[in-house]
């Protein structure tokens, strides 16, 4: 039996007609139908839990979870009030919505959960519910869709439900409630002239359907933003059910998927899909986002440093005049005009991947987090040219950072390190082995192959700045278990930092974001 | 039969917290107070209301979003609880109120004949918005004249804020003219705030005056000078300036209230009366009104 806490994953519609009137309509009719067959199969399963994340239930303060034991009241949609009214009675999970709520505040997110009796549950959920789980067998937790959660919360919202449903033990069905194309006709259509919207919405609604029947769920998450921006109408900042159902899933490829129905509603595309885990399927890609563990955003960011968005030189804009070294020091150029040299030579691909990373180093050093083509080209033609210039380096050859920071940070005559760990840059593998499996039990793993991987890794980033380790000044060390760490560590940093004779402070800690034992932070002379 | 005619048209800010700080018998949660600038203003333009006789009050509201045309309420009363899905732990409101289906039916009648599109709500388990709830009990807390809430139509989600504005001044035309045909006095409401960038985390004690503050001096900047257009009488100038502002700030003035208000009224061409202006949760409200009666009309700040 597989130990994915997800038994299967659904993508259903949110609108109410496969609900309040399946007969006016062939395809609404076929839509109620694979809802029905859902609902068979969910009492078939051996689900403790079925997660809901509704696109109709917008938030604002945070993520939102539903712990109201047994929320009941007649639910009337606000422009379908006429197919008629939806009273519902269902039985919620509390134990499991706090923990989930716990979960993703311990991942970053700003979360709090709702038992208010005359709470508004939304439609696409009192759809969904009513129809998967009437008779309340299996108890659910619905959890909300910040309106303005970005890919990082959504992807963070998603790994906290595994936290969660892990920690608990608990096997789930998750549930998307979303549309495809989410364009409605915006006059009265009788229910027999209902139709998707346009040809190209139809066109790439049987796209998206394509990637689902073959399991490609990841690569659909990928391609949110293109989603997004091509059938989406702009009512929020991002189509997001793509991303929280690829999280909650384990971020992958490998699954069965089915196609129950596909049909309009009301001009927009409605479907009920299948996604269950599998060994097949494509396998799994080289994809182009960051993957996010912790979200350390501040969605105040008009206010913040290097996240505000206005600000001159900040992640969406161009350095000002300022900021700019002259044309005598070297041959600088703008971040931005990089991906125009790329665009010229290779084209809106290799653009778009180059863009996002020199988004992510907020317009100023960039050392090539990229990968592949445009990251080597970005780092051969200017990088070393710009390594003079304060602001963010990002190292390609390091591990990659598990949040939203970059690897060193030059300011004036210093270089700050961020704190480094022993994961191998080339597979994420932990020299030394990792401290603890998946399930949280613990492991045997030596701290002095640990030790000295971190110290390489240290090596590996400092060079990308210019630099290398003679020039630490200070160091800062995190052990997750002194007592049994402490000689084996120390006995490597003699090795490589005895004459170096940079300040050292050690801390012993609880735990890291990964099963790693010790990371390193330093400080640096600048070159 | 007598023409009917708009008494009032009042700028109505809905933060559920201003209800909440006012701790009404209606409202579940109970508070030490706060936003007393907006509460004061509320209460004086309370008091100018209850010298006015008027028979009905059609209020826009942007919390009831339809995507398919404007919707009007259409059943004679609606009695429930008014959760707001944001604030919950502050608005838990107990309403009963009346509508008066006569306007409503006559409003969707007009606007139709107009080309737009429209629908009648008819259904009697509909929960009326916290936005109508808000608004309508900061002006008129008795709850003793009927009103109609007309719906936010968001078209400016399919097409833009500048077609969302012609439409707006489309409807409070076909408004007027309905209300003109009613033969009734009728106060208008255009429930929103003004700027609407807005703290996405909230003070331990929502009430915590020292935490409130514009959420930053740009849109302070942006709700001053439209204020000064509202004091200038100014009015067609700053309904010109409304997708700008609109994307500016994030404002609820997307719904179309503002605009509709100003499109029914004609325009106006005199100054507001200004009753206060205040943050809430960083977004900028002011409450206003215009009165088209020279001799009752005042400067009020």
């Amino acid at each position: 039996m597989s130990d994915d806490p997800v038994l299967f994953g659904l993508y259903v519609p949110p609108h109410p007609h496969p609900l309040l009137a399946p007969d006016q309509n062939k395809g609404w009719g076929e839509l109620r139908a694979a809802y029905d067959e859902c609902r068979r199969r969910i009492e078939e399963s051996d689900a403790d839990v079925i997660i809901v994340y509704s696109t109709t239930w917008p938030s604002i303060v945070g993520h939102q979870f539903q712990v109201q034991p047994e929320p009941e009241w007649v639910h009337v949609d606000d422009d379908f009030h006429f197919l008629g009214s939806m009273p519902y009675k269902f039985k919620m999970d509390t134990e499991f919505g706090n923990a989930y709520r716990d979960a993703a505040e311990s991942r970053g997110l700003h979360s709090r959960t709702v038992s208010y009796h005359g709470f508004p549950i939304d439609t696409g959920s009192v759809v969904a519910l009513s129809l998967l789980n009437p008779d309340n067998r299996i108890p659910a937790c619905i959890v909300s869709s910040n309106m303005y959660a970005n890919r990082a919360e959504t992807i963070v919202l998603g790994k906290a439900a595994r936290d969660a449903l892990k920690a608990q033990g608990k096997k789930a069905v998750i549930v998307a409630v979303s549309s495809l194309s989410n364009r409605m006709f915006t006059k009265h259509v009788e229910p027999e002239n209902d139709r998707i919207h346009s040809a190209k919405d139809e066109e790439w609604n049987r796209k998206i359907l394509e990637f689902f029947e073959k399991g490609r769920l990841e690569d659909l998450s990928q391609l949110s933003r293109d989603i997004h921006g091509q059938i989406r109408v702009q009512k929020v900042v991002a189509y997001k059910p793509a991303w929280w159902m690829a999280a909650t899933m384990g971020q992958h490829n490998n699954y069965d998927g089915e196609v129950l129905a596909y049909a309009a509603l009301h001009g927009s595309g409605g479907a009920v899909i299948q996604l269950t885990p599998s060994k097949g399927s494509v396998g799994d890609k080289e994809f182009d986002e960051d993957d996010v563990e912790i979200y350390r955003g501040d969605r105040n960011v008009l206010t913040t440093g290097t996240g505000d968005m206005q600000a001159s030189g900040g992640v969406d804009g161009p350095l000002d005049e300022a900021e700019r070294p002259t044309e005598e020091d070297w041959d600088w150029k703008n971040p931005l005009e990089y991906a125009e040299d790329l665009y010229d030579e290779y084209g809106s691909t290799v653009v778009s991947h180059a863009s996002g990373a020199l988004g992510v180093a907020a317009g100023t050093v960039i050392a090539g987090p990229v990968g592949g083509l445009a990251g080597g080209i970005v780092a051969r033609k200017k990088v070393s040219k710009m390594l003079n210039k304060d602001g963010a380096i990002i190292a390609e050859n390091a591990p990659k950072a598990v949040g939203a920071y970059p690897h060193a940070r030059r300011v004036g005559k210093l270089l700050f390190i961020s704190g480094v760990g022993p994961r191998n840059p080339t597979d994420n593998t932990i020299p030394g082995g990792p401290i603890e499996d998946d399930k949280g039990n613990p492991l045997d793993y030596d701290i002095e192959a640990q030790t000295e991987a971190c110290i390489e890794n240290i090596r590996i980033i400092m060079e990308a700045c210019d630099a290398e380790l003679d020039d630490i000044i200070d160091i800062t060390t995190f052990l997750v278990d002194m007592k049994r760490d402490f000689k084996g560590y120390n006995k490597v940093y003699a090795k490589h930092f005895e004459e170096i004779q940079a300040t050292r402070t050690t801390l012993a800690i609880q735990a890291l974001p990964t099963p790693i034992a010790v990371e390193m932070k330093v400080i640096a002379k600048a070159p | 039969m007598i023409k009917g005619e708009i008494v009032l048209g009042c700028l109505a800010p809905h933060p559920p917290h201003l209800v909440y700080a006012d701790n009404p018998d209606e409202n579940e949660p109970t508070s030490e107070g706060g936003w007393e600038t907006l509460r004061w203003g509320y209460a004086r333009l309370a008091r100018k209301l209850k010298t006015i006789e008027y028979d009905a009050i059609v209020i826009l509201t942007p919390h009831w979003q339809t995507y398919i045309g404007t919707h009007f309420l259409g059943c004679d009363s609606f009695k429930s609880l008014s959760v707001d899905p944001i604030f919950p732990n502050l608005f838990r409101y107990h309403y009963n109120l009346k509508v008066d289906v006569e306007l409503s039916e006559k409003m969707c009648e007009i606007a139709g004949e107009a080309g737009i599109i429209t629908k009648m709500m008819r259904n009697p388990d509909f929960r009326v918005d916290y936005g109508t709830i808000t608004s309508c009990h900061l002006l008129n807390p008795d709850w003793d004249k009927p009103i109609v809430t007309v719906s936010s139509n968001r078209n400016r989600h399919y097409y833009s804020v500048e077609v969302m504005n012609e439409q707006a001044q489309a409807l409070g035309d076909a408004c007027r003219k309905a209300i003109e045909e009613s033969g009734k006095r009728v106060v208008l409401i255009a429930s929103h705030s003004l700027s609407h960038r807005h703290f996405t985390t909230e003070a331990p004690l929502p009430e915590d005056m020292s935490r409130e503050h514009i959420y930053n001096h740009s849109q302070y900047v942006w709700d001053m000078k439209v204020i000064d257009l509202m004091r200038e009488g100014k009015m067609q100038e700053f309904i010109d300036l409304m997708p700008e502002f609109t994307e500016q700030t994030m404002a609820e003035t997307e719904g179309g209230g503002l605009t509709w208000m100003m499109a029914a009224m004609g325009m106006p061409n005199y100054p507001a009366e200004i009753y206060g202006y205040q943050s809430v949760i960083g977004t900028g409200n002011v409450v206003a009104c215009w009165d088209p009666d020279e001799e009752t009309r005042e400067m009020v700040l």
